[in-house]
């Protein structure tokens, strides 16, 4: 699927949850369902810092593609972050660079983004596409 | 539950704050976010619309009617801070910012004038980011250390050794009278009388105090007090330094510019009077306004019925939060004001917050400015319920039931 079928399939999956304790319980089970980060990856230098919650990301390149394990300490960022991940992890640097996140927007979960709420979901966003110039740099040197 | 006190009309007292009508995802609103700011009264609101409409013109320098009449207003303002506080003369309060910004001043002027390279200055471990880096900025500058007075498990100040480190080459003591982020009242006149006789000046910073107990620095013998206008009713950006005559005497300008000078001459600038002297540029005319406005409405509520109405309401807090199962208070002190700050089992405070707030529930969550603490208890930070004379104990119940979802959501 590409990054713009994952988010239409997401803000689907939201339309279907009526009121706001619906969608703050399925956000909050992703949270707990995404799968750990391994261990040797939660360290100083993958963690995000957010003025609240804190996100520990690391990515993986591999034939071509970016993929993402991450973990935050607040479970609704980390079910967002959850979100986030599947919709970019396995794809190219360049999908990842050109993608526009208007998802989160979509299912009313705006304010996660807004640099004043600073809780480490929006500089992890920042962090992706990073990544994703870093490895495209990489890839067109090679 | 308790009923709504009687030394206060408090449903009267909430139709003079028209925000609190406000509904927040379609929840009437729960404002528990008042050590961050207090709502404002139409009072105040008035008092500087009016300013506006009716006087506005630059102070001190108008030979006009509106500049002599917005110069009074202003001035009026300043007694009425005086008289707020106890203090001897209206000179003795300079206008700032803020609480911020007060504390800037003193750090940066007493410093250039008394600090130098061994010497230290004293806060304590339960201080706001606000009186903690600029004594850091000073220190560095001059070569001098910060040293802290520790805190204990229940969020209150260890004075044992407080003799000790008063001896050991401090040269001015700088505390909290009430913790923004535990609620502690700290016993300032104790700290206040022991740095006297080691000869050493105390700077209060008040911002968490004045609007809920009555501050009288004469009483005190403070030398210097700090106080933001926005967190007692009045408008943001606006604060005071109330100093000691001498003190302020004594101590050199902080800014330059216009009003604060007597003669300019490129050899050698004259400096005004107090407090114009620590005054420069066009100030917050409106703000000083707004400010005196508020006073004036605290004090025609009184002091003693918002503290009577505020303690109910605070023991009426901790009970109800006490019986959440799971539910710790952070900070325990029988002496408090303001301030309930817990957590509850291992959820997150910033998720705890967040739920609360899709019921229309505002609180605080994370550090407040106040990472020691944080590190002390090892935690990422507190959920922070902050009372004012117009909150009520349905409010509370409010508070309780939204953090109960939070748990069966969360947990």
């Amino acid at each position: 699927m590409t990054i713009k079928e994952k988010q239409d399939e997401i803000i689907g999956d939201f339309e279907f949850l009526g009121n706001w304790d619906d969608k703050y319980e399925y956000i909050i089970q992703l949270g707990k369902e995404l799968a750990p980060m391994d261990p040797i990856y939660k360290i100083d230098e993958n963690l995000i810092r957010g003025c609240q919650s804190r996100v520990w990301m690391h990515p993986e390149y591999k034939d071509g593609v970016i993929t993402f394990t991450a973990d935050s300490d607040a479970v609704i960022t980390k079910g967002l972050v959850s979100l986030v991940i599947s919709v970019l992890s396995g794809h190219t640097p360049k999908e990842i660079i050109d993608a526009d996140l208007y998802f989160i927007d979509a299912i009313g979960l705006s304010s996660h983004l807004s640099p004043t709420r600073s809780n480490g979901l929006l500089s992890m966003v920042k962090q992706i596409k990073m990544y994703a110039l870093a490895y495209q740099a990489k890839s067109l040197q090679s | 539950m308790i009923k709504d006190s009687n030394v206060l009309d408090v449903e009267k007292v909430r139709k003079d704050f028209p925000i609190l009508d406000t509904l927040v995802f379609g929840h009437p609103l729960v404002y528990l976010d008042n050590a961050a700011t207090t709502q404002k009264p139409e009072a105040v609101l008035n008092a500087m619309n009016e300013y506006y409409h009716t006087i506005n013109s630059n102070v001190h320098r108008g030979v006009h009617h509106l500049s002599q009449l917005a110069t009074d207003a202003y001035e009026l303002a300043r007694k009425k801070i005086a008289e707020y506080i106890g203090a001897k003369h209206a000179h003795e309060i300079i206008y700032t910012r803020g609480t911020t910004e007060s504390i800037n001043m003193v750090a940066a002027v007493f410093a250039k004038r008394y600090l130098k390279a061994g010497d230290s200055v004293l806060v304590s471990g339960m201080e706001h980011h606000s009186n903690i880096v600029p004594w850091q900025l000073a220190c560095e500058e001059r070569g001098a250390t910060v040293k802290v007075i520790p805190i204990d498990g229940n969020g209150e100040l260890v004075l044992d050794g407080l003799d000790k480190l008063l001896s050991e080459g401090v040269k001015l003591v700088s505390v909290n009278y009430v913790s923004n982020a535990l609620g502690t009242i700290n016993p300032v006149r104790d700290i206040i009388q022991a740095a006297h006789r080691h000869g050493i000046p105390v700077l209060l910073d008040a911002a968490q105090a004045v609007q809920h107990m009555e501050v009288d620095v004469q009483e005190l013998d403070v030398d210097f007090l700090a106080f933001s206008s926005h967190k007692i009713y009045g408008p943001t950006g606006f604060g005071v330094l109330y100093g000691k005559e001498k003190w302020l005497n004594e101590l050199p300008p902080y800014q330059g510019g216009g009003e604060m000078i007597k003669t300019v001459s490129f050899e050698k600038t004259t400096y005004n009077d107090l407090p114009y002297k620590f005054e420069a540029g066009t100030p917050d005319i409106a703000g000083a306004i707004g400010l005196g406005a508020a006073l004036d409405y605290v004090q025609a509520l009184g002091l003693p019925a918002i503290r009577q109405v505020e303690h109910e309401l605070m023991v009426y807090g901790l009970e109800a939060l006490q019986e959440i199962e799971g539910l710790r208070m952070i900070g325990n002190s029988a002496n408090r004001a303001g301030v309930l700050s817990f957590l509850v089992g291992d959820i997150h405070p910033f998720d705890m917050g967040e739920i609360l707030d899709k019921q229309g529930i505002a609180v605080r969550t994370g550090h407040h400015c106040a990472q020691p603490i944080m590190d002390l208890y090892c935690i990422p930070g507190t959920v922070r319920a902050s009372l004012a004379f117009y909150n009520t104990p349905a409010e509370i119940d409010r508070l309780t039931a939204g953090i109960r979802k939070a748990m069966k959501l969360l947990g």
